[in-house]
């Protein structure tokens, strides 16, 4: 699937760069280093902006071009900021034939934002994922790491969840 | 940690306490009771855990916290009834509890001595007698073998997976077995792996043990990258038992003639990840993994790889390639792992659920396993059951177990009196099972016959509300999505495949269409290159085996006959029903309700009416009318 690539400023702090050159250490004699590096710099940005991935590239000695490939071939590395509430909507089988696809809807609606985008405030990201293993719960949402079940797609019930992150 | 004797004190010294969980009081255990709560995912998203400290305080604070102990285990399989919560040793199964419910339940049951019935799951209440879980439809026909430890023991505690029976296997398969006979026992016992293919798991031990008799390094990895959409039973023993499947890998090792082992799992199972993080821990410490286990001079230790959200990763060459540290794509076979996997190295790829019940086969023989089960397939296996059933959750049954058993009699049937209508299993590789086959047995052989397959145990319940052709089109989006490109059947075929059914739930297919699917589906299952293209058109060809008259519906009707497909829908407003109060209008995005003039009998105003030209069908009507006035035809 086509990748976002964000085109805002890059923000990134001293601090957060001494931590990743902390993880790219502890981990640079593993031969299979390059994901686990860059799940840390995910964990530690948030996303994974073109500089970072150059210091991956630099500091572990491997092509730029194969840091970008790995970036864009997994579904769990971005390289767009996500909100700083993470809302994620399960379409996964078990999910889907209960009517997830209704929720997502819905929460698009509410939001005012499309499924992979991000609100204007940089408040609530929308995405869409495959099973979260909570299928007994379905259908599912979670919204960093709650997670909501049971779900019908209720007007209330969005307002209900969104009002939890009114902060 | 270097003897049986150490391991047998652990076990002696935990035995008490474990028996009680079986129901069994014995003198001199620590505590009178044991509060179990589960810790899985499913109940722990409802707060199960918040329940489990709120219950931990209010003994503290009443003084019982010598006499009663709270477990945080994994799951118990009924997850539908979340947080579950059993106290031992009566059994008593309290299901959907609440926090407010945690007072009564301390006073009246573990202080007062009687379990509060209207908490407790209905089924185990008659009368004044009250039954236990293990007498529930749901746990009678299970036979728990993989998910023995699940929602028994705390999976943070090795301790408790040595109470029953853990790390003897070890000792056992180290001390008095050649690997030869580890891998004997393994064919004999006649286990399949469990991740979808099916393929003896002795028999690729063996290969991977003999083919390259001189390799320095062989690799043993597992498969916990769980991508079927709707299965987590992998999930579950990860997240209830860790230590088994680390007992199982270096046994697994022992046998081969490896030292090192991967565990891959998904990254969207943090649960599971943590829980293993722990269970490497400890297996260290107490050195069941490390250098030299039991004084034997056998060296082993396992590593975990976090997926990142890649399905084609599950297949064994792309997860191999993804260890590796790259874009996970599959590589071509032959060669085939056994002789060049890991790093190029001899390497067993085997499934989360396939290793769990190897320490069992090694305790209790090959006999005993094999005794389970079907002709041409042996043992138990896990499912995952969801989507229109009653006890959504996980159950483990004998191999042959028709599919009739498992939904109607342990999965309690179809909710709010609906009709099955079929049961997607094997999940975007696998197919459809009818109602006209609901007799059949659950096995590879009989699926495999009317085209459908185990898969990794997904079995999503559908019924007359679900649509085949859209559930087509749905595994056909998945496989799209998840293609990884690298082989042009596969990338455009699916595509292309997508493209029609999209086309046909829209109401603009054409007969022609149906033999250009079935065309494109022959051609792309014998000319991808990994199990992921070879197996994507399977959910079509199956649908179209059972279901060819509801896919000829959109075609010739242009009706949706389960009322799913938008485009074919049309939605109307009962015009007697209808009282006129206009908050459908209101609730329209599109304008496209307005008043008429005919007043109903019996009613003060008028009705109101759809304009399906400017409809959107965005189902916001529907919702708002209290009067069930409107409906989708
Ligand atoms: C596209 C694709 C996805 C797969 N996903 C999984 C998976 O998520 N988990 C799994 O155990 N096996 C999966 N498999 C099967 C593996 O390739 C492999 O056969 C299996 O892990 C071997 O273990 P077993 O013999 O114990 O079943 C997948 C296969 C294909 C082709
Ligand atoms: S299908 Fe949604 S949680 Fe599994």
């Amino acid at each position: 699937m086509a990748k976002k690539i964000a085109t805002l400023p890059f923000t990134g702090t001293a601090e957060q760069e001494q931590e990743l050159r902390a993880a790219i250490d502890a981990l640079r004699d593993d031969p299979g280093a390059l994901m686990p590096v860059m799940q840390k710099a995910q964990e530690i940005y948030g996303y994974l902006p073109v500089e970072v991935q150059k210091i991956i590239s630099e500091e572990l000695n491997v092509p730029m071009e194969k840091v970008f490939g790995v970036a864009t071939f997994y579904a769990q590395f971005s390289m767009s900021p996500k909100g700083k509430y993470r809302i994620s909507v399960c379409l996964g089988t078990a999910c889907y034939v209960k009517g997830s696809g209704v929720v997502l809807e819905k929460l698009e609606e509410a939001l005012g934002i499309e499924c992979g985008a991000i609100t204007n405030d940089g408040k609530f990201s929308l995405d869409d994922c495959r099973c979260v293993g909570a299928c007994g719960l379905a259908p599912v949402v979670t919204v960093n790491d709650d997670v909501y079940g049971r779900l019908t797609g209720k007007p209330e019930e969005i307002q209900d969840i969104l009002a939890k992150y009114a902060d | 940690m270097k003897t049986l004797q150490d391991l047998n004190a652990i076990k002696e010294a935990m035995r008490k306490e474990v028996a009680l969980r079986l129901g069994k009081v014995s003198d001199g255990a620590k505590y009178e009771k044991h509060v179990l709560m589960c810790g899985g995912t499913g109940c722990t998203s409802s707060g199960s855990m918040k329940i489990a400290d709120e219950l931990e305080r209010q003994l503290k604070e009443k003084g019982i916290d010598e006499k009663v102990f709270v477990v945080r285990t994994g799951c118990f399989g009924l997850c539908e009834r979340g947080p579950i919560m059993i106290v031992y040793p009566e059994g008593s199964f309290y299901t959907h509890v609440k926090m407010d419910e945690v007072t009564r339940i301390v006073d009246e049951h573990l202080i007062g001595g009687n379990p509060v019935k209207e908490f407790l799951y209905e089924e185990t209440v008659r009368g004044d007698e009250i039954g236990s879980l293990a007498d529930t439809d749901f746990y009678r026909k299970q036979k728990r073998v993989a998910l023995r430890n699940c929602g028994v023991i705390n999976p943070e505690d090795v301790n408790e997976y040595i109470a029953r029976d853990g790390y003897q296997a070890l000792y056992k398969v180290l001390t008095s077995m050649t690997p030869d006979e580890v891998i004997q026992e393994m064919l004999d016992s006649g286990l399949r792996g469990r991740g979808g293919g099916g393929f003896p798991t002795g028999m690729k031990w063996k290969l991977a043990r003999n083919i390259v008799p001189d390799a320095d390094q062989k690799y043993v990895c597992c498969n916990a990258d769980e991508g079927d959409p709707g299965a987590f039973m992998d999930r579950s023993v990860l997240e209830g038992d860790p230590h088994v499947v680390l007992e199982a890998m270096t046994i697994a090792g022992f046998a081969i003639g490896a030292t090192q082992g991967y565990i891959y799992v998904r990254a969207e199972y943090p649960i599971a990840v943590q829980r293993l993080r722990i269970a490497i821990k400890q297996a260290r410490e107490i050195g069941m993994l490390g250098k030299d286990i039991f004084g034997t001079g056998f060296d082993f230790d396992i590593d975990l790889r976090l997926g990142a959200g890649a399905f084609v990763c599950g297949e064994e060459t792309a997860l191999m390639t993804s260890i590796e540290g790259n874009r996970g794509e599959p590589r071509p076979r032959p060669p085939f792992p056994a002789e060049k996997g890991l790093y190029q190295k001899p390497t067993i790829l085997n499934n989360v659920e396939t290793y769990a019940n190897v320490p069992q086969i090694i305790l209790k023989g090959a006999k005993w396993y094999a005794s389970m089960g079907t002709e041409t397939a042996k043992g138990t296996k896990v499912f995952a059951l969801g989507g229109k059933i009653k006890n959504t959750g996980l159950v483990e049954i004998p191999m042959g177990t028709t599919l009739r058993e498992i939904i109607e009699e342990i999965g309690g049937g179809i909710p709010n009196g609906k009709k099955f209508k079929a049961a997607q299993a094997g999940g975007p590789s696998g197919g459809c099972i009818p109602a006209a086959h609901y007799d059949v047995s659950v096995d590879y052989d009989s699926l495999a016959k009317i085209g459908c397959m185990i898969g990794s145990g997904g079995l999503i319940v559908l019924d007359e509300d679900n649509c085949m052709v859209d559930i087509a089109k749905f595994f056909l989006q998945f496989t799209m999505d998840e293609s990884c490109g690298k082989c042009t059947p596969c990338r455009i075929g699916t595509k292309r495949m997508y493209e029609i059914l999209d086309k046909i739930t829209k109401g603009n297919g054409t007969m022609e269409d149906l033999d250009k699917l079935e065309d494109l589906c022959n051609y792309i299952k014998a000319n991808s290159l990994c199990g992921l293209g070879q197996t994507a058109p399977n959910p079509v060809l199956s649908t179209l085996r059972f279901f060819r008259d509801e896919y000829e519906a959109h075609i010739i009707d242009k009706k949706c006959p389960a009322g799913v497909c938008k485009s074919l829908l049309q939605y109307v407003i009962d015009k007697d029903t209808c009282i006129g109060c206009g908050m459908c209008a209101k609730q329209c995005p599109a304008s496209a309700i307005a008043r008429t003039d005919y007043i109903a009998e019996g009613h003060k105003l008028a009705s109101f009416e759809i304009d399906p030209a400017k409809c959107v069908k965005c189902g916001a009507c529907i919702e708002k009318c209290k009067f069930k006035a409107i409906s989708k035809q």
